[in-house]
């Protein structure tokens, strides 16, 4: 009765050796590394890289332990942490001459101490969340308004430029929020327009309305445009945060999105924050202008007159002030690169841009009709511009290649192309959320997390060895196993482990231990009915099992609530929690009846079992039935 | 070892109004300091900024909140933080000033007068966040107290979903009641503490309602006051063994988690303790006013459905 069929323990062996082999990776730490990878898009990190990077250490005198590549990167395990920041150095002189123009990132980290064949399996110790390593992590919200606002405007000009193609006359086109109001004359041009934006720009609805003697068209943006101008913007968001956090160095920095218009940064590892911040903080978008020369303008330069009509007054880094035309030429969307270097002539530093083919084209056009006037590129923040650069159209620029250069350091010059690149941000961001743990706190919310766990689970494991004897130390086997599953299943999501997940295992640990109490006393009391041993075992399993799935589906319930709508800390603790409870199913019911059939099952004339005291009431004194 | 050595079963549903009583009244009370004191909530809700700073000896708390007083910041809360040396300072959200620009400028005025002092943690929550949070953890609430309902109905009887829902979120009260006298922070991780002991006690509910169901069918002859009490009183061992090993883990996290788990690990004692006594004496008394029946949980077998009856299969 009480026996298990072999492909059952079958199953319970396959399954103890899969949790114990991912489980393993976990307990080897981390030892320090070098990690090489590309900052650019370019730039492939790939054998050869890491042969170089081997040559490179072995000329430095340093041996490194294990020099692997990994995805999209090379890591060169090291031994001790001085030997890290002296194959740190040699890299980075080797693979990098010119720190200025980086090809190669090259970071201090932390690698996993486990043997390659682990690794093999794809056997990885879990990630450990910000919490329990230290680091920064922010949540920028895009505005997204301000990315249709921008859409908007750019279609505004784009019409404008397509009426003039067709040599449609009109009589004024402005952007009135997210819609483009264009006037028409009369009926014919009316059509006309309306056919040409219907042909030309797919994403527009038009509306018109007759304004006395007038025509008044509003095009909107449809709505399954907005949605995908909104996530482009996210998307090119993403991309530039990660192009800004490549200048960091940072090992493995992390850039999701989240929910419709936001984007999780996290940075591990990261001790120094104020960079980043600042880096991030850097919300901009970019936008490059005319500079308005008329003679009102030059007034108003000065501060001796108004501000003329079409024109915005903006400051230079300098503090000087710059009156700026309202229509905007190119924006950050239209810059592909923008690099610092030197003037092949002057040996002056420069900036170098390269604009995309439609950028090209009206770059072109504009350097033509303005040549000896000046263009400013203005760089907004939160709504603030300021004028990145204001330099003199010295001859038309064809090609899309543009050369900035005067006045400027190589520092300057160096800022001036990050904030460039920077600047091709779709949308602005706002860091709404925003948390920073020092490397100590990481280490000791480890140390205090395992304490918990493992404190909790000796107490827990004395008292049900020594109440429940045989019964108990086969419990709290069942304990240990569901540990074990539980992070082996962890590892093998590559799930984060945060401070919360932690208190979720002791807690699910706490609860688990409730399905083996549940069985013991269910088989003590079948023992105090005067049942067999064997049959009490038997009845006691499957008397407790109907209640341990009633108990454990209403906790799933909560895990569940939790985990859909749980944010942040929340969402560890039920990822953890939920995991807990299906192996805690697991563990405490088939494999304990494993281990008790292998134990018991055989006897065929099982006089007695070792679950403690069965006191029975009716004899009236305590009747011990134990080994 | 047997701690439990119980002759007959316990009368405890003759008492069932003392404790339906004495349920109301801490509810009351819980209900009645929620309204007068409130919640301190986190920052994770209201949105501000948190800084954890540590200082090579016990920090002088009065002097840091002068210095982060000086800086031009109202309603600053100063307080140590685990260990004397350690001191968290909560700043509201400022207009037009950035969460970088806030702990920079806290830990430069703090550095100016200890070089010492370094920042451990900083934490910033935009307003619009916390807004969220509230939402998202009330629809997490009410997703858990409808599943509850809906899986007792479906493996019991709706009278007992109703019972155990009404006995647990009781327990969710007293525990805010509680935070709300003494002033505990209130954050994310002490809501999904409540809503643990809110699986965990109705968890409590379902093992007794298990019972209760097996004696509705073993014993024909009792009635229902006697039918609980049985299913109390045997399953009482297994209540407080489960019970202490649980708290046995959480006192664990409480001693050796840290500042970071203490709150987490409270809620979760007072959630445990108040979590038996509801779901053993409030729940089912609650189910026994509802009036439940021996029909209600076991299904009279229909003649014609008798598995036995060799004519079964047959009809046309």
């Amino acid at each position: 009765m009480n026996r298990y069929p072999v492909w059952k323990y079958a199953i319970l062996v396959i399954v103890l050796l899969v949790g114990a082999l991912y489980t393993l990776p976990n307990f080897f730490g981390e030892a320090p590394a070098v990690q090489v990878s590309s900052a650019k898009a370019t730039v492939k990190v790939d054998a050869a890289v890491l042969q170089r990077v081997e040559e490179v250490l072995k000329t430095a005198g340093v041996t490194p332990d294990l020099v692997s590549l990994d995805g999209g990167s090379v890591r060169a395990r090291l031994d001790t942490p001085d030997n890290q920041l002296k194959a740190r150095d040699a890299i980075q002189k080797a693979l990098v001459p010119d720190p200025a123009n980086p090809s190669y990132i090259v970071a201090l980290n932390l690698v996993s101490r486990s043997p390659a064949w682990l690794t093999a399996l794809h056997a990885r110790p879990m990630y450990l969340g910000l919490d329990l390593r230290g680091g920064v992590h922010f949540m920028l919200q895009v505005d997204m308004q301000a990315a249709l606002t921008k859409k908007a405007e750019s279609y505004a000009g784009d019409i404008r430029t397509a009426l003039r193609d067709k040599n449609i006359r009109h009589g004024g086109i402005s952007r009135d929020g997210q819609t483009i109001d264009i006037k028409v004359r009369d009926e014919a041009t009316q059509t006309a327009t309306r056919n040409l934006i219907a042909d030309q720009f797919a994403d527009l609805q038009t509306t018109s309305q007759p304004e006395g003697s007038e025509f008044r068209l509003r095009a909107t943006i449809k709505p399954e445009a907005t949605r995908r101008v909104q996530e482009q913007a996210l998307k090119q968001n993403i991309v530039t945060l990660h192009n800004r956090i490549n200048e960091l160095g940072v090992a493995e920095p992390v850039i999701q999105q989240q929910g419709l218009d936001r984007i999780v940064v996290q940075l591990p590892g990261v001790q120094g924050t104020a960079k980043a911040k600042d880096i991030l903080g850097r919300t901009a978008t970019l936008e490059v202008r005319l500079v308005d020369e008329g003679t009102e303008a030059r007034s108003a330069e000065g501060g001796r007159g108004p501000v003329p009509f079409g024109s915005e007054r903006y400051l230079e880094r300098s503090g000087q002030p710059v009156i700026v035309k309202k229509q905007v030429i190119l924006t950050g969307e239209n810059l592909t690169d923008a690099q610092p270097g030197f003037d092949g002539q002057t040996q002056e530093p420069t900036v170098n841009l390269t604009l995309d083919a439609k950028g090209s084209r009206i770059f072109r056009d504009i350097t033509r009709e303005n040549i000896g006037k000046r263009m400013a590129i203005v760089l907004f923040e939160k709504g603030k511009g300021e004028v990145v650069t204001a330099p003199v159209i010295r001859s038309e620029i064809g090609g899309g290649r543009v050369q900035i250069s005067g006045r400027m350091t190589t520092a300057e010059a160096n800022d001036t192309a990050l904030l460039l690149r920077a600047g091709s941000l779709a949308a602005p961001m706002e860091i709404i959320e925003e948390f920073t743990i020092g490397p100590s706190l990481g280490a000791d919310n480890i140390e205090r997390g395992i304490h918990s766990v493992v404190w909790g689970m000796v107490a827990v494991a004395a008292f049900m060895c020594v109440y429940y004897r045989l019964f108990g130390v086969f419990s709290t086997l069942a304990l240990s196993v569901n540990v074990l599953l539980l992070l082996a299943i962890l590892s093998m999501l590559q799930a984060t482990l945060t401070l919360p997940g932690i208190a979720a295992m002791a807690l699910a640990l706490g609860v688990a231990i409730d399905s083996n109490v549940l069985i013991n006393e269910r088989i003590r009391e079948e023992l105090r009915d005067g049942m067999s041993p064997q049959a009490a075992i038997h009845a006691g399993y499957e008397r407790a099992w109907a209640t341990i799935l009633d108990s454990n589906v209403t906790t799933l319930v909560v895990g569940l609530a939790l985990l859909a709508f749980g944010s942040g800390p929340v969402r560890g603790f039920a990822v953890v929690h939920t995991i807990g409870i299906l192996t805690s199913m697991f563990s405490a019911v088939f494999f304990s009846r494993g281990v008790v059939n292998l134990w018991y099952g055989r006897q065929k004339k099982l006089k007695s079992v070792s679950i403690g005291q069965v006191w029975k009431p009716d004899a009236g004194t305590a009747v011990a039935k134990t080994n | 070892m047997e701690f439990f050595r119980i002759r007959k079963d316990i009368p405890f549903m003759k008492h069932a109004l003392v404790f339906n009583a004495i349920s109301f009244i801490t509810f009351a009370l819980a209900v009645f300091f929620l309204l007068t004191r409130g919640l301190h909530l986190s920052v994770e809700f209201t949105g501000g900024t948190v800084m954890e700073v540590a200082y090579s000896q016990p920090a002088e708390l009065a002097k840091v909140r002068e210095t982060v007083a000086s800086l031009g910041y109202a309603d600053v809360q100063v307080q140590n933080f685990g260990t004397a040396r350690d001191v968290m300072i909560r700043l509201p959200v400022q207009k037009g000033v950035t969460s970088a620009q806030q702990s920079e400028q806290v830990i430069a005025a703090l550095k100016a007068g200890d070089p010492a002092v370094t920042l451990r943690r900083t934490e910033f929550v935009g307003p619009q966040v916390g807004e969220e949070l509230v939402h998202g953890g009330l629809m997490a609430l009410a997703m858990v107290v409808v599943g509850i309902v809906v899986y007792l109905a479906f493996r019991f009887e709706w009278k007992f979903g109703v019972a155990a829902i009404i006995a647990n979120l009781h327990d969710v009260v007293i525990i805010l009641g509680f935070f709300a006298f003494f002033q505990w922070e209130f954050s994310l991780s002490v809501l999904a503490a409540v809503l643990a002991v809110l699986g965990y006690s109705v968890n409590e509910s379902v093992v007794i309602f298990d019972r209760i169901r097996e004696a509705f069918r073993k014993y024909r002859k009792m009635n229902t006051h006697e039918v609980i009490d049985h299913a109390i009183t045997s399953t009482m061992s297994r209540t407080i063994i489960t019970h202490a090993s649980t708290e046995a883990m959480v006192l664990s996290m409480f001693f050796f988690g840290g500042p970071s788990l203490h709150n987490f690990a409270l809620a979760l004692t007072i959630g445990i303790l108040f979590g038996i006594y509801s779901s053993v004496f409030v729940a089912a008394a609650i189910a026994m006013w509802l009036g439940v029946k021996r029909e209600d949980l076991v299904k009279v077998a229909r003649k014609d459905e008798d598995p036995n009856d060799p004519n079964a299969g047959a009809a046309v």
